[in-house]
């Protein structure tokens, strides 16, 4: 009993942690309408970069922050230089965001090495909280509950801000954003630089649990992605309960199907697909 | 002129063990012949449907493991062919019909889904697969009763089966479905109004395909004479892709030039440059940025630009 | 003749081109020198283990000047990126194209797998860590030569330690779900069982695991918990052990504990009990000099796969004493290979078993905290232990190989 206890709980951290990773994806995702295969390379970078600033004296926050931050400037690089000249080639754009993935990977490699480097917990948040007469990690914990703050930003922003609304309006009709006198391009530089951040500071937030390592983009990737087809892209509320819903699947499908576990975390996306395109929460294209 | 040009190809691909200079060049060859099958069957989709899938390894891959499988039961050479083909093109079929639901973004998507779960049963389910550990078969197959062991007769049967896909390939895009093929990727909706079905078009070309992927996958196991999941992961599809994209879409000659650049960089140039996936990566991103059409037409563009350039100045000389 | 050391030029900067030029000898004339291939990884997520692999082989050579029984030596790396079918390519390129001589490597045993076939046919002697136990027991392979130890070899010794001296009853494995994994754990419960303990669950996290939660909460009911983790993962894993709160006492495999993997440690993995064919405690002469090589050269302590390629080494050194330098002869090479006796050595005196595995000295050790570094104290010796531990031979070979579902779980 207590076990479906801890998964149940533990699915939400792992979602909290997901939603600050596949966020960045989906508008990217919905607004861009590309297929980012570069945010694991984001999140791993993040996470590296993090371990190299926090041996430089910084501490965890700031690390994340700054760590992310550098992410971004990557990202909008990218973006300005390579992903606005491949607007609608759907097949250039995921060979670039792959092959920039297969680049960062091995710069990371030469950079700082194939061994494994962890990433302390912050010391406020270690050690034990009691849920319901059960132990769990504090900092598990706090994950969700920071992803849950940056859910409620992340919807001001999008819901109450003028930049939200013209990101808003990009997602449902670009075409129709540019008659009305929106930088749709400029739109997309912003969007991609907050997907980047995003991705980046999530890889530190999640280094305290994953610490870093090799093959850590790729391990995240296919998340991200399932998170974001079964939600729907662009679509925040789809970000949020697609991240539980994979949170959930990959617990319980790793402790009752481990030998089907990947297929546990793949069939929902493939139904959603085909069953409902736009995903649970996703609008249809115009 | 192109018949000469048709035949002096042919003679020097025929020639290539005699020539290559080490049993390590043949073996290579024959590496990028059953690669450009594979991206030549890529590319009916991704090409000339315009349908992008990344989930073709999925179906090199199962034509691999069900080639490998029923090896190991002890069927003959000929069962295992039929078998292993029959399966990817049952496969092929399931693919088509789910991912046929979408286009655009929506089918690549679908295609990711549908070869990541390959993958996962690859890699998890033991009992089928082996896992990681991937399954062996014991020597290659000796057709009409001619041994395929040594590299060079590997590669001339290689050969032989490259040349009926090439062969078959340019029939299918040359005749009047091949023309109708591509008027679903330019202009489907006024296809659909012309009376086209669209749906069954694109279906029979994903079985085609599929089809030639699994006969490519068939030829991986029978070079490698083992299977893993190394082989059906993303990163194969990926490649496939670049194959098809590096080379030229829609083209004959561009899959098969693609799959020479990568099989090169991945087995060649890795032993000579240390950052070889970093270049390989470069790769990606250089040739989709700077010529986006492919290195076939992108050289034929720039060298009849060339050309142009040159002419002008050569009567004025002359 | 300089040692060729392909491809180095561009391996973390100063190290490599300092191996470089200190290899740089004046050409003598002499026969052409013995080509050594070594198959590792250095790109994609096996990298880490890889190169240190490959740190290890060019400490050997360094120390050796580059001369083994008095013929120069030259190392071809090649970069298998952790893939099957590239490391058959790889393999072709050194046995067709560089014509080497004998072959370290490779790293994991897929890659092994997918070249032993050819590698026998072309009669070429590997000498490899890749763990796989058929590969000397019922698919073996006449020119393989394994100097480090089996999947299961260094589990019957923690087995023994477990029942007996810990007096462990009640067990729960967990491991990464592959060969390796499964090897291992098939091992631990023979013998933990054999000796009247009972493994009460297995548990299975595929290897690419970011999150291992599922399996930590199935975790409870037991005495200890046995890990078979490689690679990055038991740092991983250990680290969420500590932060779910278990507190069982953790034993694990060579891999779990390694030495090279101290650096990345916390205080986590203080306590873990393991067992290796390579401990960095061993106060032998070559095992210092071992160390302190690395040390200086690329400042990391060597673990498994570092020292295990300086065995090799050590092995294709004194092979070649015994044939007067001469390689031609393959038979007569392997046939000296495995011949090999060696005592003074950073693993302690071994030999080789008909099969061309290792009969050596196994040692268990505890992770402790000294000052501010983590490191791994020996507390009990296993001398001269065989891949069949002390079952007969004839008797464990009609056995099934170890799997996941083998030894099964008694209800």
């Amino acid at each position: 009993m207590n076990l479906w206890v801890v998964l149940a709980v533990n699915s939400i951290t792992l979602g909290g942690l997901l939603f600050l990773l596949s966020a960045g994806f989906s508008l990217i995702f919905g607004l861009m309408k590309i297929p980012n295969l570069t945010h694991g390379s984001f999140f791993m970078l993040g996470a590296y970069l993090a371990t190299s600033l926090i041996a430089h004296g910084f501490d965890f926050w700031t690390a994340a922050i700054v760590g992310g931050l550098l992410v971004a400037a990557l990202g909008g690089i990218v973006e300005r230089l390579i992903l606005r000249r491949l607007v609608g080639a759907e097949l250039a754009q995921v060979l670039v965001t792959l092959g920039l993935s297969f680049m960062i990977a091995d710069v990371c490699l030469l950079v700082w090495t194939g061994d494994p480097i962890r990433i302390a917990t912050p010391s406020a948040l270690r050690g034990a909280t009691s849920v319901m007469g059960l132990g769990f990690p504090t900092y598990r914990l706090a994950i969700s509950l920071i992803a849950v703050v940056f859910a409620v930003v992340l919807w001001a922003l999008l819901d109450r801000t003028r930049l939200g609304a013209m990101i808003r309006a990009g997602v449902d009709d670009p075409a129709m954003a540019r008659v009305v006198g929106i930088r749709v391009s400029r739109l997309f530089t912003i969007v991609f630089c907050l997907g980047a951040w995003l991705a980046g500071f999530a890889g530190v937030i999640g280094g305290p649990i994953l610490s870093v390592y090799p093959g850590l983009d790729q391990e995240m990737l296919p998340l991200a992605l399932v998170v974001v087809i079964l939600g729907g892209s662009g679509s925040l509320l789809g970000s949020l309960v697609g991240s539980f819903v994979v949170g959930f699947l990959y617990n319980f499908g790793q402790a009752m199907f481990p030998e089907l576990a990947y297929v546990v975390l793949f069939l929902p996306m493939l139904v959603v697909l085909v069953v409902r395109p736009q995903g649970l929460f996703g609008r249809l294209a115009a | 002129m192109k018949r000469l040009g048709l035949a002096a190809a042919l003679a020097i691909l025929a020639t290539v063990p005699l020539w290559v200079g080490g049993t390590y060049y043949v073996n290579i060859a024959s590496q990028i012949l059953f690669y450009a099958i594979f991206a030549l069957g890529v590319n009916v989709l991704a090409g000339y449907a315009g349908l992008v899938s990344l989930g073709h390894a999925g179906l090199f891959g199962i034509a691999a493991y069900a080639g490998a499988r029923i090896m190991n039961d002890g069927h003959g050479q000929v069962v295992v062919a039929a078998g292993a083909l029959g399966v990817t093109l049952l496969v092929s079929a399931i693919f088509a019909v789910l991912a046929l639901r979408g286009t655009g973004l929506g089918f690549v998507m679908i295609t990711v889904a549908l070869g990541q779960i390959v993958w996962g049963v690859a890699y998890r389910w033991i009992s089928i697969t082996n896992g990681d550990n991937g399954i062996a078969i014991r020597g290659r197959p000796s057709p009409l009763g001619l041994s395929l062991t040594s590299p060079a007769s590997f590669y001339w049967a290689t050969l032989v089966v490259f040349l009926i896909a090439v062969g078959s390939i340019a029939v299918f895009v040359a005749s009047p479905f091949g023309a109708s093929v591509r008027g679903t990727r330019d202009q489907p909706r006024r296809m659909n109004a012309l009376g086209y079905h669209v749906w069954m078009i694109r279906f029979l070309s994903f079985l085609f395909s599929g089809f030639w992927s699994g006969v490519a996958g068939l030829l991986y196991l029978y070079y490698n004479q083992f299977v893993s999941p190394q082989a059906v992961a993303l990163t194969a599809s990926a490649e496939a892709l670049l194959m098809v994209i590096a080379g030229g879409t829609a083209t004959l000659l561009g899959p098969i030039a693609g799959a020479a650049l990568v099989v090169v960089v991945k087995n060649v140039a890795s032993a000579y440059i240390e950052r070889w996936n970093f270049v390989l990566g470069a790769i990606f991103v250089v040739i989709v940025v700077f010529m986006p059409e492919g290195l076939v037409p992108g050289t034929v563009r720039r060298w009849r630009r060339a050309v142009a350039v040159l002419r002008p100045r050569a009567t004025a000389a002359g | 003749m300089a040692v060729k050391v392909r491809r180095r030029e561009f391996l973390a900067g100063a190290a490599g081109a300092a191996v470089t030029a200190s290899l740089a000898f004046p050409a003598i004339a002499q026969p052409k020198p013995v080509r050594i291939g070594l198959l590792t990884v250095k790109t994609g997520p096996l990298a880490s283990g890889g190169i240190q692999m490959e740190q290890g082989t060019i400490r050997f050579f360094k120390d050796r000047n580059s001369t083994l029984a008095g013929r120069k030596v030259e190392l071809i790396v090649a970069d298998t990126g952790g893939n099957p079918a590239g490391t058959k390519t790889k393999t072709q390129e050194l046995v067709e194209r560089d014509n080497v001589d004998m072959i370290f490597g490779p790293l994991a045993a897929f890659e092994l797998l997918a070249i032993t076939d050819y590698a026998a046919q072309a009669k070429m002697p590997i000498l490899s860590l890749a763990a796989a136990e058929d590969m000397t027991q019922r698919r073996p392979n006449p020119y393989f030569v394994r100097a480090s130890a089996t999947s299961s070899q260094n589990m019957h010794c923690l087995a023994d330690y477990a029942a007996k001296e810990l007096k462990f009853k009640r067990i729960i494995t967990i491991a990464d779900d592959f060969a390796f994994g499964h090897e291992q754990m098939a091992g631990f419960q023979r013998v933990f069982e054999d000796a009247g303990g009972r493994i009460v669950k297995k548990l299975w996290p595929p290897l690419v695991t970011p999150d291992y939660t599922p399996y930590l909460a199935q975790i409870s009911g037991a005495d200890a918990v046995v890990q078979g983790f490689a690679g990055s993962n038991p740092l991983k894993f250990m680290k969420q052990y500590q932060d779910a709160g278990l507190k069982l006492p953790v034993l694990g495999g060579g891999t779990a504990c390694d030495e090279a993997l101290m650096k990345s440690f916390g205080d986590e993995a203080v306590g873990v009990i393991s067992c290796s064919a390579y401990t960095g405690d061993l106060d032998t002469p070559t095992n210092k000099r071992l160390i302190d090589g690395m040390v200086k050269d690329y400042g990391n302590i060597p673990g498994l796969y570092s020292a295990g390629l300086y065995i090799n080494g050590l092995v294709a050194e004194a092979a070649l004493e015994k044939t007067g330098g001469k390689t031609d002869d393959r038979e007569a090479l392997i046939r000296a290979l495995r011949s090999v006796s060696l005592t003074d050595t950073p693993r302690g005196p071994f030999t080789f078993d008909h099969f061309g595995n290792v009969v050596g000295t196994f040692y268990v050790r505890r992770c402790e905290k000294k000052g501010d570094k983590l490191v791994n104290t020996t507390i009990k010796t296993y001398p001269k232990v065989s891949q069949f531990w002390t079952y007969d031979e004839k008797w464990f070979l009609a056995q099934p190989v170890y799997s996941r579902d083998y030894p099964p779980l008694k209800t």
